[in-house]
């Protein structure tokens, strides 16, 4: 929708009347945030768990669906057919917030038309690295008349006079590269006129009756009409009447009057279609009416302290900060004009692209950034395809990587652990910094291969440095959790030894690094002798309750990411609406603008909550992005005319007498906007959206049931199986998503659906017990004690045919590798009839590894590298395998 | 004199995070069983397995399913000492060590302890063991030290669900009482507040289960230590019990344990009717 | 909900920097402390400082107090004031002093040459510096100016790029967003463009 963040915050829940838990084992894996969820229950909510396992968060649950493993497509899909085919959508909502009315383009073709792919679907002929064997092509995806959502490059194609008919001629430029309408269009700064250059006439066609055949409300229906109850239970094992009970609890909680709210986590996200699941509950909570209102909203729940800042402030390779694509070589990116005429969307909040990019560059290159040379445009690195995780592990096999920081993550037992280690022995040099000695920093003396004789220590010649990390109360910084946000955490003590802070470690190697450089005329070299490095504490500012020499000052790092006036660095930028296209605000990261806007405001450190049992959000407690709004597109919460939808569900509202928005929240709306203003047909940014356009960030101003862009596999969520799974597709002749990310090699082999090798379903998750590949606690008796050692379960029944008895060591096996574990015999799992046959799902968890107060197999040696087209995350939560008595 | 203050532990709300368990060690330090390598029990998600000398928060894990899973819950209890108005173990601690406390909590002192064991058999509830480090007799103190300084209990404050609620005992047991009835409301026919007044006159530290007290390891009907069967242990509690008195500690409620030990009635702690077996329907 | 209702309030008084004793919670609970002790149990944090902190581990950002008494971190548990979990934990939260105090932390830098079989410690100025030349080297060796390769759809194309493939980092879903910005701002400075982190597993 927007914003890659959850549109809730967990304490909201308690004005939910039913939660969904899908996708997510929130009582085990967020046990602090499921507090909230008592509440609602004990307030009366109904609470709702899918899952394949009884899980923690079934036992609390008044209402359990089992679902096979990667099927929750199938599931939503159904609910959404259930919402539609019953009339039970919030009409007024979905009419006036929603792309519902919308007219797609006439070539569009859906699944139901073209036997389970969308139109467009092509070969790839890019990089093999980049993991694709299709692509789509998307402009039939596009609005009627109206392609505002088309990149740059399709407006040139449009504009050079090529059509589709064209693709094969030799003639056309690569959509890679800018063409003439690059070339035409006007440079800035400013860049206004080149927002309206790009800016298409008028507004988008609409149909208010959602009557049209080609309105998106229309696509939608046809397009979840096989999602019967029936085709419910065949693809996902749910009873039909457990299924109806859940969509029978999550209609009656929806509307004016109540609220229903997802909660999810990776078991949504790892998978060969996990954003598409997302976006089936986002396209769900749509239709119900239930985004920007209190008690509703998809709640991301994350796992790790920060891993939504280091997705804001990206510590990821297709981002920079805030959201905004990496400049790359795949893309007519050769300057900052051509970049921002590619990418940035003339209408809606994201036409401001320009001053965040402006600014983020001039907080790279400070004052060697300038007008003349494109803000230093060509030292900005480009990527040219795939780095993520499981690209570069391809890579490193290959030996295009020397060097490997591995730092806080531990592959040596994640996503195809055996792969990953064999990968790392091709490095030169690895430094791992953690608190605990990890199975990466212990790869080439205690990885099971080593330990069994396979290869041994002299046969690998990685330099490796472990360095010793301080942990959380040893180093101040802030955190931003996984409803937005950010914390800030007060160091309390020194760390021992030589354990450092995180911010020391690369504090340290940029200043030897500057030093390295700093004499080379190599004009290569210019970008990184220019790149602004300003940490060091001011004169007379270092603190003196350490022994710790050469920390970073914390809070200069984030005044950088805040933003200031170039020209005046003591004023602090209050908010992204102050950033300017021309050079004049230095800020790295336009979403956290306003976190620090002054020098003794950090506004991460606020710690005033809101009295107990008032409605509200702790404005004065941290500060949550973007502009301290805690329930994100909260006009919404209004109806059409400004007024709350109900007085139980209150949240932000128009305030007549005073002409602006008020309420309990932020409100993420233009402040003194008119609930009547109207659209300016002609207006770029949010002059383009009316009063009633709360999704400011998309370009119509819409809640988005169909996408035209932004999902490169489909503008709908359609059901694919796993890239392993027990069955063929029982909805289309299309078994698995056609743009599935996988990297053929050995070790890596897949299996077809149906292998009766590998009969099981295997999910893999977390215990509350441990974190992660267990680093944070198996090295902590007081943890490891609870869950001292890994195990599979598997029910009671699954046990009899096998010959397995309760703690029994079994062996598990896949294509990619063949682990011991004990046994968990239960009837917390059940088998099911998928597609009218006994189908046996097992669960493993993945904390183990071989460093530890407690050891065990990883259960990772069991995954493979395959993934999700859009996000490049893989599949562990649905594959095959078998077992045996070991 | 203080006001009686106690635990009431909520089973229907608990989601059996351990969070207790931790919090108890952390504020206490105390260690981890076997050197936080203990085996995997495959008794559900229970890896501690009981109450003793270094854990004094424990949780049980109960799997009510039946075989077609028409029916199926998946229980948890976070047990801990009952605290009781009339407890077994401070009668038979020869040394004074066991005292009631301001807040009508049981607590053994360990500097006073000799580690003679007399209290772990006299418990009904199997909640006293040896902490090998020290090597005295050792339980919950229901957090003594914090609640004298103002500080609700390490695990009352960690529990994520308010599954574990601390307070005065009446004001707990009245809450208690009324989410037995939400709870009968609802259904929910076979939930139960276990540890009322009438049981060792009252716990305080009780519990509102659903089940039979069996499947949470739970006596039906929890007795004392009676002089006549125990022998010279009797003997040593009366000794205890007066130091106590010299000590002045506190009043107790009710005047309890002296006379409740007498109608104890010969009853042994070995008896096959206090076995605490964990006999849940399914583990 | 007694108990619910002065999870926030105990400490309120004494304020969060303060040492960690406050009367309060039992105060407003009706019990009245002014009575007589059977033993007065020192308070194990009665002289620390408690510096408000959150909890490392997941992503519901708990807030919780981090005691300290010399130097030494001595208690860490869950800060009532914080909206997030009003003083709650998990078992990991609740865990987190023996995340910083425990002896099986690694206090040196270890080296391990290629080849080798055993572990060295290292000085870590020493260590900090090869690091550096060892980066150094690598994108040296390595590093593209003009980029040759094909695009989505098969087209050779030629592209300024400023780049090395030969560095990869990952990591920062467990570190400050403080961090994360200077490692991302010096990789990306370098021209490292393999930068990733747990969001993507």
């Amino acid at each position: 929708m927007g914003r890659g963040a959850a549109t809730t915050f967990a304490e909201n829940l308690r004005d939910s009347d039913c939660i969904v838990i899908e996708g997510s084992n929130m009582a085990e894996n967020h046990p602090v945030a499921f507090r909230w969820v008592m509440e609602a229950k004990r307030a009366g909510a109904t609470i709702i768990s899918v899952d394949p396992r009884f899980t923690r968060t079934s036992a609390m649950a008044d209402i359990y669906a089992p679902i096979r493993p990667g099927t929750d497509i199938a599931f939503l899909g159904g609910l959404i057919n259930y919402v539609i085919e019953n009339d039970l959508y919030f009409h007024d909502y979905v009419v006036n917030y929603t792309n519902a009315a919308t007219i797609i383009d006439d070539d569009f073709q859906d699944t139901e038309d073209l036997d389970g792919v969308f139109s467009g679907l092509v070969e790839y002929l890019g990089d093999p690295i980049n993991g694709f064997e299709f692509d789509y092509e998307t402009d039939t995806w596009q609005y009627r008349g109206f392609p505002q959502t088309r990149s740059g490059r399709q407006a040139d194609a449009e504009e050079a006079g090529e059509v589709e008919d064209d693709d094969d001629d030799e003639n056309d430029l690569p959509d890679s590269v800018a063409g003439p309408y690059f070339e035409q269009a006007p440079d800035g700064p400013p860049f206004d006129d080149l927002i309206r250059y790009k800016r298409p006439d008028g507004m988008p066609e609409e149909d208010p009756s959602l009557e049209d055949p080609n309105c998106v409300f229309q696509i939608i229906r046809r397009h979840f009409s096989r999602y019967t109850p029936e085709m419910v239970e065949r693809i996902t094992g749910c009873p039909q009447d457990k299924f109806l009970e859940v969509a029978e609890a999550l209609t009656e909680n929806s509307g004016a009057e109540r609220t229903a709210a997802f909660c999810y986590a990776v078991a949504w996200t790892q998978h060969t279609k996990g954003v598409q699941m997302i976006g089936c509950a986002a396209l769900l909570q749509l239709l119900l009416g239930n985004i920007g209102r209190p008690g509703g909203g998809i709640l991301a729940l994350r796992g790790h302290a920060t891993i939504q800042g280091s997705t804001d402030v990206p510590t990821l390779y297709h981002s920079i900060h805030g959201y905004m694509p990496h400049p790359t070589t795949l893309s007519p990116h050769e300057s900052m004009k051509n970049y921002i005429l590619n990418e940035m969307q003339p209408t809606g909040y994201w036409a401001n692209l320009p001053s965040f990019l402006v600014s983020y560059m001039k907080s790279m290159y400070g004052d060697a950034a300038t007008e003349e040379n494109d803000f230093g445009w060509d030292w900005h690195p480009k990527i040219t395809g795939d780095f993520s995780h499981m690209a570069s592990m391809v890579r490193m096999t290959r030996g295009e990587i020397q060097g490997f920081f591995c730092m806080g993550q531990n592959p040596a037992t994640s996503l195809n652990g055996k792969f990953e280690r064999a990968a790392m022995r091709n490095l030169r040099w690895l430094v791992v910094k953690d608190i605990f000695e990890t199975e990466s920093a212990a790869f080439w003396y205690a990885a099971p291969e080593v330990q069994n004789g396979e290869i041994s220590p002299e046969e690998i010649d990685t330099e490796v440095f472990f360095i010793p990390s301080a942990a959380v109360g040893e180093m101040g910084g802030s955190f931003t959790n996984t409803q937005r946000w950010v914390q800030w955490h007060e160091k309390a003590a020194d760390p021992p030894g030589d354990c450092r802070s995180d911010e020391w470690f690369t504090h340290q190697l940029a200043l030897r690094l500057k030093a390295l450089y700093e004499d080379s005329d190599d004009p290569r070299d210019e970008g990184f002798q220019n790149l602004l490095w300003d940490f060091d504490y001011d004169p007379g500012e270092y603190p003196d309750d350490t022994r710790i020499q050469g920390e970073p000052d914390t809070e200069k790092i984030l005044k950088e990411i805040n933003g200031y006036l170039t020209d005046d660095p003591d004023q602090h930028l209050r908010g992204f609406a102050e950033l300017r296209d021309d050079g004049s605000t230095t800020c790295a990261s336009w979403i956290y603008c306003g976190i620090f806007p002054s020098p003794d405001e950090n506004r991460a450190r606020r710690r005033e909550p809101d009295p107990i049992d008032t409605p509200g959000s702790h404005q004065n407690w941290a500060f949550s992005w973007p502009d301290n709004r805690r329930i994100l597109y909260n006009r919404a919460s209004a109806d059409p005319e400004g007024n709350p939808w109900s007085e139980r569900k209150r949240w932000v509202w128009w305030d007549e007498d005073e002409g602006r928005w008020t309420g309990y929240d932020s409100p993420d709306f233009t402040l003194d906007k008119p609930p009547g203003a109207e659209a300016d047909p002609e207006g770029i940014g949010l002059d383009a959206h009316s009063g009633t356009d709360p999704f400011i960030m998309m370009g119509d101003g819409k809640g988005w049931l169909f996408t035209p862009t932004g999902m490169i596999d489909g503008p709908l969520p359609t059901h694919y199986e796993a890239a392993e799974s027990p069955i063929e597709n029982p909805l289309y002749q299309q078994d698995k998503n056609p743009l599935t990310k996988y990297w053929p090699a050995e070790g890596n082999e897949m299996i077809t659906p149906g292998d009766p090798n590998f009969p099981y379903v295997i999910t893999t998750y977390r215990l509350t017990e441990h974190h992660l590949s267990g680093v944070m606690t198996r090295w902590l008796p007081w943890l490891s004690e609870l869950q001292p050692e890994l195990f599979i379960e598997m029910s009671e029944e699954l046990a009899r045919d096998r010959g397995i008895g309760n703690t029994d060591w079994v062996r598990i096996t896949t294509p990619r590798g063949s682990i011991r574990a004990k046994a968990l015999v239960t009837r917390r799992l059940r088998p099911l009839v998928i597609d009218g046959n006994v189908v046996h799902c097992v669960g493993m968890p993945f904390h183990w590894g071989y460093m530890g107060v407690v050891t065990g197999e990883a259960t990772n040696d069991l995954t493979s590298l395959v993934g999700d087209p859009n996000v490049s995350i893989h599949e562990g939560k649905a594959f095959m395998c078998d077992i045996e008595p070991a | 004199m203080a006001e009686p203050m106690g635990f009431f532990t909520d089973v229907t709300v608990c989601i059996g995070c351990k969070a207790c368990e931790v919090a108890c060690k952390q504020w206490n330090q105390l260690p981890a069983n076997e050197g936080g390598a203990p085996l995997l029990s495959g008794n559900s998600y229970d890896n501690t397995g009981t109450l003793d000398g270094t854990t004094w928060r424990h949780v049980r894990f109960v799997e009510d399913f039946s075989e077609d899973r028409e029916h199926g819950r998946w229980l948890m209890m976070s047990d801990v000492c009952k605290h009781c108005v009339q407890a077994g173990c401070l009668e038979v601690c020869p040394t004074g060590a066991i005292i009631r406390t301001e807040f009508d909590t049981v607590v053994i002192q360990s500097e006073v302890c000799n580690g003679c064991r007399a209290c772990i058999p006299a418990c009904p509830f199997d909640v006293i063991d040896i902490n090998p480090v020290n090597n005295t007799a050792m339980k919950c103190t229901l957090c003594y030290d914090r609640m004298q300084a103002g500080m609700i209990p390490a695990c009352a404050q960690a529990c994520p669900t308010d599954s574990i609620m601390f307070g005065p005992i009446e004001q707990l047991r009245e809450q208690a009482d009324a989410r037995l009835e939400t709870l009968h409301q609802q259904g929910v026919d076979d939930a139960s507040i276990y540890g009322r007044e009438e049981m060792l006159g009252g716990l305080n530290a009780f519990f509102l289960i659903v089940g039979p007290p069996e499947w949470y390891g739970l006596p039906e009907e929890p007795r004392l230590p009676s002089s006549n069967s125990l022998g010279g242990e009797g003997f040593m509690g009366t000794i205890s019990a007066i130091v106590m008195v010299v000590l002045g500690a506190i009043t107790f409620r009710k005047l309890g344990p002296m006379r409740r030990r007498d109608e104890a009635n010969g009853t042994r702690l070995d008896d096959p009717e206090f076995a605490h077996e964990d006999s849940p329907p399914q583990a | 909900m007694a108990v619910k209702s002065t999870r926030r309030t105990f400490l309120k008084q004494s304020g969060l920097l303060a040492a960690g004793t406050a009367a309060g919670s039992l105060t407003s609970l009706g019990v009245d402390l002014g009575t007589k002790r059977a033993l007065a149990t020192e308070l194990r944090i009665r002289g620390a400082q408690a510096y408000p902190s959150i909890c490392p581990y997941c992503a519901v950002g708990c807030g919780t107090l981090v005691h300290v008494e010399d130097g030494q971190i001595v208690n860490i548990e869950g800060n009532p004031e914080s909206p997030v979990n009003v003083g709650t934990l998990c078992p990991k939260g609740a865990a987190t002093f023996q995340l910083h105090v425990n002896p099986n932390r690694i206090t040196n830098v270890l080296h391990r040459s290629p080849g080798a079989t055993e572990w060295e410690v290292w000085d870590l100025d020493e260590a900090m510096d090869r690091i550096a030349e060892l980066v150094k080297e690598a994108r040296d060796e390595t590093f593209i100016e003009q980029w040759e390769g094909v695009d989505d759809e098969g087209n050779e194309v030629t592209k300024l790029a400023n780049f090395t493939p030969a560095i990869f980092t990952l990591g920062g879903a467990t570190m400050a967003n403080e961090w994360n910005h200077i490692h991302q701002k010096l990789m990306r400075g370098l021209g490292v463009v393999a930068i990733e982190n747990q969001a993507r597993i």
